[in-house]
């Protein structure tokens, strides 16, 4: 943390090394150049975020409370992907979304993709692939805090006349609560400084801020603004979580009680 | 990590290798110091010296850092290799590390500048690359006496501006960068006019990451010159690239990857390498490559012994891939452009198909339309960072 600190703050090049000279206007710049960059890693986070919440909510409910004794077998689904390395399951999408792939005919047949459109290095197969590759990090939590709940508070709730609907939104979810909180961040956070998924299924438009750094740091050697934007993207990331775990109310969520 | 012999071992080796390298490491500050000035004259004499004198003895091993895919392979075999280790009795340790120039530079930096061993006796660069790594001292002077078959070197590669008298390197390979298309999903592109702006290829289209490249055909297109690059020219350049990103016109800037988009048809046209080029035509004899009409580029990847490295083994081994019939049997693998003169002549008498492809062994007139670019304006960061913006980060 000092290093990079110290290194954000410092100007100068390869070739002539480098000084600290509380060279501030890295930070300048990390708002001035890279500003869109920042905006749309946190949007393209965020929706990733949202949609993976949404996929795996049911999914971990399902596993949680109709898994039965295929359990197991359902968890070891969703982890098995992961016995792949992200570089290949990334590729793999390429495959899958290719021009002239199944996806994309049958997407272009419905009418949901115009018949010169395409599907890869498009925002959508981005947000998309990113979603993927974090999604198991949002449904594990998930079903780990739901599989801890009592199944007799349930009951006891449908018992007292709330039906199935009042039932799950004054109850389980509440409940839940610790494993949303915990797979929303294991999956925004990482998402935020993703560059794979921009790198590989995305254009030059869809570059996320993990892309520049990485660059700034690799091809221009400019180490100094690639700390100054690491430190800015974890400042930011740090304050976004702090307001979130506020407004979900730290106790709840630590203790997940209703 | 206690054991006191194992600490000793350590420092020992460490030592004698300090004392082997001793001359190059001692003299970095002063090498470091002529960069400023940007001579090379004072580093000649700085970094010679006491490594060019190394003992006359070969190494049990060569330890010999390349790009994947780079070198001739027979199933797990490789045999110039396992030849090279029959006739002088040297193990070699042949690494497939270097995937980008930017990133292996990377990865030694901190080492290299503090005079360090970096357990490598040869790796391989290119121009640009190489030229950053002589200007810095992060290099030996190769042992000449060593290396008689140096005289088959083409004479067009004998005196590069960064390296005049091929004093720290010895040329690998060359290829030649143009324009690759797949003629199932579009006519003839014939220039880089063309491939940045024909709306019938919008979208299907990727440049190259390697700035020296991909700008390189943009500045001939625009009618400039890319081995002197003039700042004007190289923002014109730039903006005519800005374009076509922005217009969606180029779908990604690829390193070497471009090669399954190109072949699956997602993308229609690429700006790509020769060599790459030859080995997908294997699979896919749709795809076809061609030299823009207003000029292509050429680049070689060059030996080089970094610091720490075995001065007199790798000369060695330098020696034995000048040998014309030893250069053929890698040619007949690798596919790019052969610096060895006579390797032709004995391709043909092993694979005439190869020795007679014009990728492999280019003609004149090809040759005359390709052009190197300024290995400066290559490591220029101003230039790097407009580049960077462009491309997206």
């Amino acid at each position: 943390m000092y290093y990079l600190g110290y290194t954000s703050l410092e100007s100068g090049d390869l070739f002539t090394g480098y000084t600290f000279t509380w060279a501030w206007d890295n930070y300048s710049d990390a708002y001035t150049l890279y500003r869109s960059h920042f905006i749309r890693s946190f949007e393209y986070a965020a929706i990733a975020t949202i949609v993976a919440f949404l996929i795996s909510y049911p999914l971990a409910y399902w596993i949680a409370f109709r898994g039965g004794r295929w359990k197991n077998l359902l968890l070891l689904l969703i982890i098995a992907p992961f016995f792949v390395t992200y570089l290949i399951r990334t590729l793999a999408w390429k495959t899958i979304l290719a021009d002239d792939g199944v996806v994309v005919s049958i997407l272009q047949n419905l009418h949901l993709v115009s018949s010169d459109g395409r599907l890869l290095a498009t925002t959508t197969a981005v947000v998309a692939g990113i979603t993927y590759n974090f999604l198991p990090f949002m449904a594990l939590p998930i079903y780990v805090s739901l599989e801890q709940i009592d199944t007799r508070l349930i009951e006891a709730a449908e018992d007292l006349y709330a039906n199935r609907a009042k039932a799950f939104f004054k109850v389980t979810f509440p409940l839940s609560l610790p494993g949303v909180f915990a797979g929303t961040l294991l999956t925004f956070i990482p998402a935020c400084g993703d560059f794979i998924n921009a790198q590989l299924l995305g254009t030059p438009q869809q570059q996320m801020i993990g892309n520049v750094i990485q660059r700034r740091f690799k091809e221009v050697a400019d180490y100094p603004q690639a700390a100054a934007l690491s430190f800015v993207l974890m400042a930011i990331i740090l304050t976004l979580i702090i307001v979130y775990a506020r407004s979900v109310g730290t106790e709840r969520v630590t203790t997940g009680t209703a | 990590m206690t054991d006191p012999r194992l600490n000793d071992a350590i420092t020992r080796r460490q030592l004698l290798r300090r004392a082997a390298v001793g001359g190059a490491a001692l003299s970095l500050p002063s090498l470091l110091a002529a960069c400023g000035g940007g001579g090379i004259s004072g580093e000649t004499n700085a970094g010679g010296g006491a490594s060019t004198e190394v003992k006359q003895q070969l190494a049990d091993t060569l330890v010999f850092a390349n790009w994947p895919l780079y070198i001739d392979q027979k199933g797990k075999q490789r045999p110039t290799l396992d030849e090279f280790t029959s006739k002088t009795g040297v193990a070699v340790r042949y690494i497939e590390e270097v995937n980008d120039n930017e990133e292996w530079f990377g990865k030694y930096q901190a080492q290299l500048a503090q005079g360090q061993d970096i357990g490598r006796d040869i790796t391989v660069l290119t121009d640009w690359m190489a030229a950053r790594m002589v200007r810095l001292g992060y290099v030996q002077k190769k042992d000449k006496s060593a290396i008689p078959n140096e005289s088959k070197l083409v004479s067009t590669l004998q005196h590069p501006t960064w390296d005049e008298n091929r004093d720290y390197s010895m040329p690998w390979q060359s290829g030649m960068t143009g324009i690759a298309y797949n003629t199932k999903e579009t006519g003839p592109v014939t220039s880089i006019e063309q491939l940045l702006t024909d709306p019938n290829l919008k979208g299907k289209v990727t440049c190259l990451t390697e700035m020296p490249d991909c700008m390189g055909l943009v500045m001939q297109s625009n009618g400039d010159d890319p081995t002197k690059v003039d700042p004007a020219a190289f923002d014109k350049a730039i903006a005519t690239l800005k374009d076509a990103v922005d217009s969606g016109q180029i779908r990604r800037f690829t390193g070497n990857d471009y090669g399954d988009d190109l072949s699956s048809g997602n993308v229609a046209a690429a700006m790509a390498w020769s060599g790459d080029v030859v080995q997908l035509q294997l699979d896919n004899p749709n795809l076809k490559f061609v030299l823009p009409e207003a000029g292509g580029m050429i680049w070689t990847d060059n030996m080089l012994i970094p610091i720490g490295g075995d001065v007199f083994t790798a000369s060695t081994y330098m020696n034995f891939v000048y040998d014309p019939k030893v250069a053929a049997e890698i040619e007949d693998w690798v596919n790019y452009i052969c610096p060895v003169e006579g390797a032709k002549a004995e391709l043909l008498k092993i694979d005439p198909g190869v020795a007679k492809n014009p990728l492999i062994f280019p003609t004149e007139s090809m040759l005359a339309n390709v052009k190197s670019f300024d290995p400066e304006a290559a490591d220029n960061a101003d230039f790097k960072e407009k580049f960077q913006t462009v491309t997206g980060a």
